[in-house]
């Protein structure tokens, strides 16, 4: 299907485009990113610096740029897709040979100007290429064991070189994220049954594989999950961060402390406090209200690119959209999950709120594509 | 069909991602609403730490305001091994720093591997002000290291007053597993309690009582903040009755000596000096004695340890006939004037008994007896008033029963009767043993402190309990001075006179140590008391000279005595071990030591007698300087 079979009777030019962006779905993103910077500030302190400083920065140059890719054709994006992937690619098989070490992982390349995560990157670039495949391909062929083959070929080859790294939050990401754009597009629910149960069994052979010589995750991904299991078992150890999460915030109450008046934030108790544990802070701060807030706001970007997504007659514009609301979505959901005690420490960051400049640039040029896809809509 | 499958199954994951975010709501419901409270009381707990501040020990002061014992600040660096990280690294890094011994090191590793990761352990004690200076410059290379100011005890005049005062040290698990004191401050790592002595038996006065302050700390430990603090009660200042430089001018008389000698105010029961020589720095315990310091004490024969004027017991030997005497005058089973005939021995029951003096006395009633010293008159009234009355006019007087003092290891000394030795030695009484005992020998044990109150009592009549402190917190404590004794004061008088004649009766065994100065004249009773059995064969050879004994087989030289005659102010007793005769070893230390009681400092030559002035200005001299060479020892570091 080609985007001119949609018998499109208006398409917005020039700037005209501007007037059909998906408004909402910007304020909403400037709320979230709004929530970020106050707690950015907070987290320093009450200082601008080192972190609010920058991500307001980072921002601004990411509305732009989020701006300036919705304002470019959908179809141009469809034809970038395979090339955007292959991109992607290319860079994590950089980092794995030049990549930069840090935090014990291997996960960035060096630009200069940033630390680039081709991680992230490819987060997008998967399910851009999924959703352009699924675009070209004939529906009746969706669910040919063939041409499923393939796309599970897309998704596994990055997710396996982004667990190598070792990054087992990103790898789950990828992985969910590509499968959500296969089930959107209609692949039989036979095969999502089959890879659930060999999932499981999967699971099943990792705890197996554990002590053995052909152990499948590395010994601190394993404790990882022993301490998501029983936090309490090692309470000033690896339990450590879960515990002091917890903490922070239950105790924050249905009103939160207040402000900068969250304690274990600003006493240090909390870990990675401007990056993966950001939501702690906010939540101590500003309580239950202040938390369940932030994840209405979050809802409503997924509703809003839901809303825009099954409106949209453009099969690649829909499979993009949701896909990237599936990406948005898993990035908040895992992280919270995580904060809570719900889910293992995976070392992901909280969307628009952590401090973090690749994870921020990316997801906004993301947003640009929600914005093409609903701009260049056929109505 | 597309575009319906794409809406359809995009409703399926949007009402997915609706329901998980309707889990993450309700998780946060439950730990932000339902347990709310329970988070916030573990971020109290997190966020506040109390900690102790230790009250300042209380001080301990002579009669005249001297410090005894007195508190000095001093510098120490303290690390706590969980916010260092790197121990060894850190360390190496103080090393740098701050000069520090090794092994110093080594231990204060090992003690921080033993103890709890957060546990501060003292590495290094007593440093200068530049040590701490630079390490506070180097705070951020030397994480869980700080310099703190903390007090340590010091004891100014060092071994002058080491058995009294005693020393502190830091409460072991020893201390912990003995007393049951549910004070949080012994929980502190090396806590300072008192050990021996005044400062352990005052512990509860000395210590004071903890202060507390709630600080607010990060989940490093780091202190952001104190929240409040509760000052603790500083502990309570303790004067005690003694006289420092009597004290001192004692323990340098008895300087080569191995001696005791107790001096107590007769119008208070005041100790003015418990003297033992040879003594102890204290200040060498607290600062952790070494090896060697520590082998020397414990090897030394006159075993400097011990406070001989309180813990040891010697018998009495002739300062015990006044005892006999007044039994037996009490029970008037002989008058004052009524003679017994002294040949030089007497026959109890088939055993021979001798006077000291071979040729014997002649006939001798009471004052002579006790002016000479004669035995066979006490084997006589002794046989005659029995043990019972004897040993109940000892414990009347002072002997055979615990002083309560509160100084380590208070001898009780032995006034032994029938039943003592039924019960402890399940044998019956033997005629001899009274015969013995009634010359202060056999069973009959008596510590220098017994003796300084039993010639309290003997010269002011009054029962007489030797009081160590004279005040707390400002606070006087009651007086010494009880009821007069029940017993007949005519005859206290008649020993008073006889002891009166000891002295200053040219015919008396204690002559030669005569008080001249008007208004000043001493009474007394010598006394040697023999620690070997002198068997007939050595007897028959003729008895071995003392000074041809090895030293510890040597006879124990005793003196008591009071002062002036006239109006008795004090009253001392002086046991020098192994010393020979008490006229000559015991009798001029404790007029010496009277003397500069009588006159509150160093007397004028002429309360000597003139022949002794030439050699008693030296001795003086070279007693002035050793006092300042002691003092010099123990000055603060």
């Amino acid at each position: 299907m080609s985007y001119l079979s949609n018998n499109a009777q208006y398409v917005p030019t020039g700037f005209r485009k501007l007037i059909y962006l998906n408004w909402p779905i910007i304020a909403l993103i400037f709320a979230v990113s709004a929530a970020g910077f106050v707690m950015l500030y907070s987290v320093a302190g009450g200082s601008a610096t080192p972190w609010m400083e920058p991500q307001v920065k980072r921002f601004a140059l990411g509305m732009v740029l989020m701006i300036g890719v919705g304002m470019v054709p959908i179809w141009f994006w469809r034809n970038m897709a395979g090339l955007a992937y292959g991109f992607s690619i290319m860079l994590l098989l950089a980092v794995e040979f030049f990549g930069t070490v840090g935090m014990g992982a291997q996960r960035w390349i060096d630009l200069g100007f940033m630390r680039l995560q081709p991680s992230e990157l490819t987060k997008i670039t998967l399910v851009m290429f999924l959703a352009a495949y699924y675009d070209w391909l004939p529906t009746h062929k969706t669910s040919h064991p063939l041409w499923v083959a393939l796309p599970v070929g897309l998704i596994l080859f990055p997710t396996a070189l982004v667990l190598g790294q070792p990054d087992l939050g990103t790898a789950l990401l990828l992985l969910l994220g590509g499968a959500t754009v296969m089930f959107i597009a209609g692949v039989h629910w036979a095969y999502f049954a089959t890879v659930f149960g060999a999932g499981v069994a999967t699971i099943f052979a990792v705890f197996q594989s554990r002590g053995t010589d052909w152990q499948l995750l590395k010994d601190y991904q394993f404790r990882r999950i022993d301490t998501f299991l029983d936090p309490s078992n090692d309470p000033l150890g690896a339990g450590y961060h879960i515990t002091q999460a917890k903490i922070a915030l239950g105790s924050g109450g249905m009103t939160g402390r207040g402000f900068m008046q969250g304690t274990q934030s600003s006493l240090d108790f909390l870990p990675e406090k401007h990056t993966d544990f950001i939501f702690t802070t906010l939540a101590e701060e500003f309580g239950f209200i202040g938390a369940v807030g932030l994840l209405g706001l979050y809802m409503l970007i997924i509703l809003f690119c839901l809303a825009s997504a099954m409106t949209n007659k453009d099969r690649f514009a829909a499979l993009l959209t949701m896909g990237i609301a599936m990406s948005f979505f898993l990035f908040f959901a895992v992280n919270m999950a995580m904060v809570t005690g719900m889910a293992p420490v995976v070392g992901v960051p909280l969307p628009l709120v952590s401090y973090g400049g690749s994870a921020m640039l990316v997801l906004l040029v993301a947003f640009g594509l929600v914005q093409s896809a609903h701009v260049h809509k056929p109505r | 069909m597309s575009s319906r499958t794409v809406s359809r199954r995009a409703l399926i994951v949007g009402a997915a991602q609706l329901g998980i975010a309707g889990g993450l709501g309700w998780r946060l419901q439950s730990m932000q609403v339902e347990q709310a409270d329970q988070f916030r009381l573990l971020a109290e707990e997190n966020r506040i730490n109390i900690r102790l501040l230790p009250p300042a020990r209380g001080l301990i002061f002579d009669r005249n305001g001297i410090p005894l014992a007195e508190n000095e600040q001093n510098y120490r660096v303290v690390m706590v091994r969980e916010e260092a990280g790197d121990v060894d690294e850190v360390l190496n890094r103080l090393t740098q720093i701050v000069d520090l011994d090794p092994d110093v090191i080594a231990r204060a590793k090992e003690e921080m591997y033993r103890r709890s990761p957060f546990v501060p352990v003292i590495i290094a004690d007593r440093l200068a002000w530049e040590d701490v200076a630079a390490i506070n410059v180097n705070a951020p290379a030397l994480s869980g290291i700080t310099a703190e100011v903390g007090l340590s005890r010091h004891y100014p005049y060092g071994g002058d007053v080491g058995h009294v005062v005693g020393y502190v040290g830091p409460v072991s698990d020893y201390d912990l597993s003995r007393i049951d004191d549910k004070d949080p401050l012994l929980q502190i790592p090396k806590f300072q309690i008192g050990k021996t002595g005044v400062e352990n038996k005052m512990e509860a006065m000395l210590r004071g009582s903890a202060g507390t302050k709630r600080i607010e700390v990060n989940a490093l430990g780091r202190v952001m903040r104190e929240l409040d603090r509760k000052e603790g009660e500083p502990g309570k200042d303790i004067q005690l009755g003694l006289d420092e430089r009597l004290q001192s001018y004692a323990q340098a008389r008895m300087d080569g000596e191995s001696a005791g000698a107790v001096v107590i105010d007769l119008e208070t029961g005041d100790l003015r000096a418990i003297a033992s020589a040879p003594s102890f720095d204290p200040n060498m315990f607290v600062r952790g004695i070494s090896v060697k310091d520590w082998t020397d004490l414990n090897e030394n024969k006159y075993r400097p340890l011990a406070a001989k004027a309180i813990q040891g017991t010697y018998p009495p030997g002739s300062t015990f006939k006044m005892v006999t005497a007044l039994a037996a005058l009490e029970a008037g089973v002989i008058g004052p004037e009524e003679t017994v005939y002294c040949p030089g021995y007497t026959n109890v029951s088939g055993t021979r008994f001798h006077c000291w003096k071979r040729a014997g006395h002649g006939n001798i009633n009471f004052h002579e007896s006790l002016k000479q010293s004669c035995d066979c008159y006490y084997y006589e009234v002794s046989q005659r008033v029995g043990i019972d009355k004897i040993a109940e006019m000892a414990r009347l007087l002072g002997l055979g029963v615990r002083h309560d003092l509160p100084l380590s290891a208070v001898a009780e000394g032995l006034a032994p009767d029938r039943a003592w030795k039924q019960d402890v030695r399940g044998e019956s009484w033997r005629i001899g043993d009274t015969v013995n005992a009634s010359i202060g020998q056999g069973y009959v044990l008596a510590s220098p402190m017994q003796l300084a109150v039993m010639t309290a009592r003997l010269s002011t009549g009054r029962m007489v309990t030797p009081r160590l402190i004279k005040s707390i917190d400002g606070v006087e404590q009651p007086s010494g001075i009880g009821d007069p004794l029940p017993i007949n004061e005519n005859w206290l008088r008649r020993t008073r006179q006889s002891m009166d004649a000891v002295v200053n009766h040219t015919r008396g065994t204690a002559h030669r140590s005569a008080i001249v100065a008007d208004g000043m004249a001493m009474a007394g009773k010598t006394g040697t008391s023999q620690v070997r059995r002198i068997t007939a064969e050595e007897r028959a050879r003729g008895v071995t000279r003392n000074e041809d004994l090895p030293w510890e087989r040597r006879d124990h030289a005793l003196f008591v005595s009071y002062a002036p005659v006239e109006n008795p102010k004090f009253a001392i007793s002086v046991v020098v071990e192994h010393g020979g005769g008490g006229s000559t070893a015991a009798a001029p230390i404790a007029r010496d030591i009277l003397l500069q009681a009588l006159y509150d400092g160093p007397p004028p030559l002429e309360a000597y007698p003139s022949v002794d002035r030439a050699r008693i200005a030296d001795q003086q001299k070279r007693i002035e300087e050793r006092i300042a060479t002691v003092h010099q020892g123990s000055a603060p570091a």
